[in-house]
């Protein structure tokens, strides 16, 4: 009984920490509709911060906690900086990359970081008069333990008032309901925006400072937040406050317990609860379904038509291009021709779901993983050659959108992407943990080419001709009955549900085709690197995905060939000229975004056809 | 913004891109024997790869200050893999195939470094794996052409179950990353240290997911076990938040702890004078090893770099050299001339003399064990001795069973 007791507690205070960080994300989700990937690097900074201010202040009781509040404080000017220099300027952009904008954030952030700081970790010393321990029942918890839950229920009380007694708040939750509406009343939206950015900023700064009493600032910490936050504003209901603090207590008091019964569960236990409860009910705990006001009826994308002459030359040009190529080109051109063919067609796939299905997912990678692991696996416990691997990956793909998409495409919106990213961490989870069948994070060796095509010029036109058919066949699905129909979907489902279109039933099978290409592509994948490893299922290769598909465009079939061969060559080249790589890539993406809102393909369309007139 | 016209957009696009290429400065070097070196320089993992870097940039200058091996200067030519095997693979074929690399070494993470191998393999390239721990790189997964420096987990296991051996301890319990390296680590302790003592049971596992522990909860659950030691193998963040929860929950109070790797300065030093205290580590106690090469290496260090060496300095250090003293023996570049030098293989470093086993092609390089304590406010390594690797490998009937096909 006193070992429950001591344990719960000790799960209400890292209910505390994961409160403290999901707060913030959900306000400013709720308001902006902005999905904040920086908010894990604003954690990140709030405990570099502190670490500084606690080694020049630190040394009371006093000056401790004023380090802390300083520090949060600094991250809300920080995310002033943010939101009035980026953010500002693309509320308008389809809000797929408002997320891309903000990885780029992520990316400048974690470079800088290490450039001021350094590499090492960053261990700060305990809170003076708060670094011993209190005895309950015979067990001895943290003093800070208390302090943290102290914290928490602060911030939820302080947070209850604002939202309920001042005007500020009352502007956030309306906002939250109906943006329009608040704008319509004469609301100065900009201000509300940059408001609400700064508090969500000031509370990841002060989640973040809160933790160097307990863990050492480095500089993972920002992905490492990021996920799990977003899977508690998720569970609790996007938007809602009192969801947040449920829902970070339940996962923590799970996770204290689960530990105690099965201590393998931990890596996919908060995924899991993430899954059950948007099955039951789609818009998590706390959150209301989302009822459509005029804004969120998207305005329809302009319709698909067949390549003008114009167009149909430059593809010509550009498939006789990456025919002659390997020929003018190195060996090693040649291995990265290879890779930029084969992630193409990953972001084709995830360009299928995004653009023509309108259905958003952060978690793709779980399908270009299944493919891969399908392939590697074959060759690995079958002693499958090339072919009957390559023949697999499809199937393990699709297999897995299959079953997973059955329950994603009940969904809409953020949650959706957000039960796609669970599914997909929950076999990321499988293959790093499960050792015995997938080799776990050392992964499976061995799965080169067979020796007719392990010359890289051989296995480059078989990845090329097998990608360039899979691309012309998901292209020939968009223009066929069932892409009108998807697309019809996609620009209102309400009206084709009404003309007798099973919505559901179409994105589902959407989604498994989407699966199946993604599966070639991660097929392809294992034999150009000989090897698989868990982490082409994780969700840096989703996110990869998604930049490819945005830095492209959106609105062009081209786009997704385009992205992925800027983020290959950009990725292959900067790694080679600096170790400020991610910074430049950051920059790059950020610089991208706000001025190319169309994407790389937007931008050759314009050549092209100023070229031709 | 102000709409631009697309010209505008171009310009400044094309700008950045400009600017970014600018960065690079390529120079050329009268023809230099070239080793292509691959492993983590960003991301959470540069604590550990910088100083592996001033490590082989430190050799690097000596040798070639020196002339040079066969008459001819070193060229390190490093890519950063940004801790994914599949950039790892990319660049392995970018300095095979455009560098035109002489071989192959480096990495720090298991998997990449399995990846890298499998590659060198297949390639028919040397590579010496510095960094990575994982056994599978020699034994299970092993091919002809990966040599391996650094102890292995195996190794460093078997380091502390011999200590752990000699404690009256009856009772273990063990907490690791749940991950391959954890789960290895466990594997080999449990293994050597219930053959040496069979009246050892293990009352408890606890198995925190990687970098993400749930300390408080983890600490409680182990110590509602009562066990009379803890086998640790938690690193880096983990370690840290595991340390100070256990700390304040009593639960290291009249424990003993076993503790892979803590006593490397990587791991010992973020934790400052929380550094925990009487643990029997495996480790590199730098301060305090004044063996005569050692010496000279760790007044070297310091004067090049201003900063003392870690563990990950070491290795950097011994790849070099290991990599010299290969060319002088094979006397070429020529890769099975160079993979045949490699066996058996004999080299003085500043730990002593090493061998490369042609047996399983695992360098013979060791560490300290010993506990640790607390000096000025800053975790040490005390009473410990240097634990040859030779002597904590299994019989070479096992071995073999353990690298099939050889």
């Amino acid at each position: 009984m006193s070992f429950i007791v001591a344990q719960a507690i000790t799960g209400l205070a890292s209910a505390a920490s994961l409160f403290l960080i999901a707060v913030g994300l959900s306000i400013v989700f709720g308001v902006t509709r902005v999905v904040n990937f920086a908010h894990g690097s604003l954690y990140m900074l709030g405990a570099y911060i502190a670490f500084t201010l606690v080694g020049i202040m630190g040394d009371s009781f006093a000056g401790y906690l004023l380090a802390i509040v300083l520090a949060s404080l600094a991250v809300g000017l920080v995310g002033a900086l943010i939101e009035t220099i980026l953010l500002r300027r693309i509320y308008q952009a389809p809000e797929l990359f408002q997320l891309l904008a903000t990885f780029g954030v992520v990316l400048i952030v974690q470079d800088l970081t290490r450039t001021i700081w350094g590499p090492d970790d960053l261990f700060a010393p305990r809170m003076p008069g708060l670094d011993g321990a209190i005895e309950v029942w015979g067990h001895a918890i943290p003093s800070y333990d208390f302090f943290l839950i102290g914290v928490a229920f602060g911030v939820l009380g302080g947070l209850w008032l604002l939202f309920r007694k001042t005007r500020f708040g009352v502007l956030i939750r309306a906002a939250t309901e109906d943006r329009q509406m608040v704008a319509a009343l004469g609301i100065d939206q900009r201000w509300l925006f940059t408001a609400t950015f700064v508090l969500g900023a000031t509370l990841a700064g002060l989640g973040g400072a809160l933790q160097i009493p307990l863990q050492a600032a480095i500089l993972s910490m920002d992905l490492s937040i990021i996920v799990d936050a977003f899977v508690v504003v998720v569970i609790g209901g996007m938007g809602s406050i009192a969801g947040a603090f449920v829902a970070a207590v339940l996962v923590s008091e799970l996770l204290a317990f689960g530990l105690v019964i099965l201590p393998q569960i931990t890596l996919v236990l908060i995924f899991l609860v993430m899954a059950v409860t948007l099955v039951l009910k789609p818009s998590g705990l706390f959150g209301k379904p989302e009822f459509i006001t005029a804004e969120d009826v998207r305005s329809p994308d302009p319709p698909l038509r067949p390549s003008d002459r114009v167009a149909r030359a430059a593809w010509l040009a550009f498939l006789v291009a990456s025919l002659i190529a390997p020929v003018l080109v190195s060996d090693f051109a040649t291995v990265v021709l290879t890779e930029i063919a084969i992630l193409a067609l990953f972001a084709a796939s995830l360009h299928f779901l995004i653009w023509g299905g309108g259905l958003i997912t952060f978690g793709h990678a779980a399908y270009f993983g299944l493919g891969a692991y399908g392939a590697g696996l074959a060759v690995f416990h079958l002693s499958a050659g090339m072919g009957p691997a390559l023949l697999l990956a499809p199937l393990a793909g699709a297999l897995g959108a299959l079953i997973f998409g059955w329950f994603c495409v009940r969904l809409s919106g953020i949650y959706m992407a957000m039960l796609t990213l669970a599914f997909a961490q929950i076999a990321w989870s499988a293959a790093f943990q499960w050792i015995e069948f997938t080799g776990g994070d050392n992964g499976i060796l061995g799965v080169w080419p067979s020796a007719w095509a392990s010359e890289p010029v051989v296995f480059y036109y078989l990845a090329l001709a097998v990608c360039a058919a899979m691309i012309w066949a998901l292209r020939h699905v968009l223009f066929s009955p069932f892409g009108y129909t998807l697309r019809a979907t996609r620009d209102s489902a309400l009206r084709s549900a009404a003309i007798g279109v099973d919505v559901t039933r179409h994105r589902w099978l959407a989604f498994t085709l989407a699966g199946a290409a993604a599966g070639v592509s991660g097929g392809f994948f294992a034999f150009a690197k000989g090897s698989v490893f868990p982490d082409v299922l994780y969700v840096s290769t989703s996110v990869d995905g998604l930049v490819m598909v945005l830095l492209g465009g959106l609105q062009s079939l081209a786009g997704p060939i385009l992205g992925a061969m800027a983020f290959t060559g950009i990725q292959t080249e900067l790694n080679r000229l600096t170790d400020l790589w991610q910074l430049l890539m950051g920059l790059l993406i950020v610089v991208l975004v706000v001025l190319l809102p169309r994407g790389l393909a937007g931008l050759s369309a314009l050549v092209i056809r100023r070229g031709a007139s | 913004m102000p709409r631009m016209n697309v010209r505008t957009r171009l310009t400044v696009l094309l700008g950045t891109v400009l600017a970014i290429l600018s960065f690079g400065v390529a120079h050329a070097q009268q023809d230099p024997i070239k080793i292509g070196e691959i492993n983590s320089y960003t991301g959470p993992l540069a604590a550990f790869t910088v100083p592996y870097r001033n490590g082989w940039e430190l050799a690097v200058e000596e040798i070639n200050a020196k002339g040079g091996v066969l008459g001819r200067p070193l060229e390190v030519i490093a890519r950063d893999d940004g801790g994914k095997p599949a950039n790892a693979i990319k660049f392995a074929e970018e300095l095979t195939r455009r560098e035109n690399v002489d071989l192959l070494a480096g990495t720090f993470l298991s998997n990449i470094g399995l990846a890298v191998a499998d590659f060198a393999s297949r390639n028919k390239t040397l590579f010496i794996a510095s960094e990575p721990l994982s056994d599978a790189v020699v034994w299970s997964k092993g091919n002809d052409y990966t040599f391996r420096l650094r102890p292995s987990t195996y190794m460093q296991a078997a380091m502390l179950a011999e200590e752990a051996a000699k404690l009256p301890a009856k009772r273990w319990a063990t907490v690791a990353p749940n991950y391959e390296y954890g789960q290895s680590a466990v594997k080999a302790f449990k293994e050597v240290l219930q053959a040496r003592r069979p009246d050892v049971e293990f009352v408890e596992e606890q198995w925190p997911a990687l970098f993400k522990i749930d300390a408080g909860a983890t600490v409680q659950a182990l110590a509602r076990a009562e066990p009379d030691a803890i086998f640790n193998v938690t690193f880096s963040i983990d370690l840290a938040k595991f340390v100070r929860e256990g700390q304040l929950r009593g639960l290291f109070a009249d424990r003993e702890v076993a503790s892979l790797l803590t006593g490397e300065p990587e791991y010992l030093d973020p934790l400052k004078d929380e550094a925990p205290e009487g643990w029997i580590v495996t480790g590199y106690p730098w301060q305090s090893v004044n063996t005569p090469e050692h010496r000279a290496f760790r007044a070297a260090y310091e004067t090049r770099f201003n900063d003392y060496p870690r563990a990950g300095s070491i290795v950097g250090y011994n790849t070099i050299l290991t990599i010299a003293a290969m060319l002088e023996k094979a006397g070429s570049t020529d890769t099975d001339a160079m993979v045949a030098a490699m066996k058996d293989l004999e080299l003085d470093t500043p730990f002593g003399r090493i061998t490369y086993r042609a047996l399983d092609h695992q360098s013979t390089m060791g560490a300290f064990v010993g506990r640790t304590a607390k000096v000025d406010g800053a975790g040490v390594m005390v009473d410990f001795r240097y634990a040859n690797g030779a002597d904590y490998l299994p019989d070479d009937e096992t071995v073999k069973k353990l690298r099939p096909g050889r």
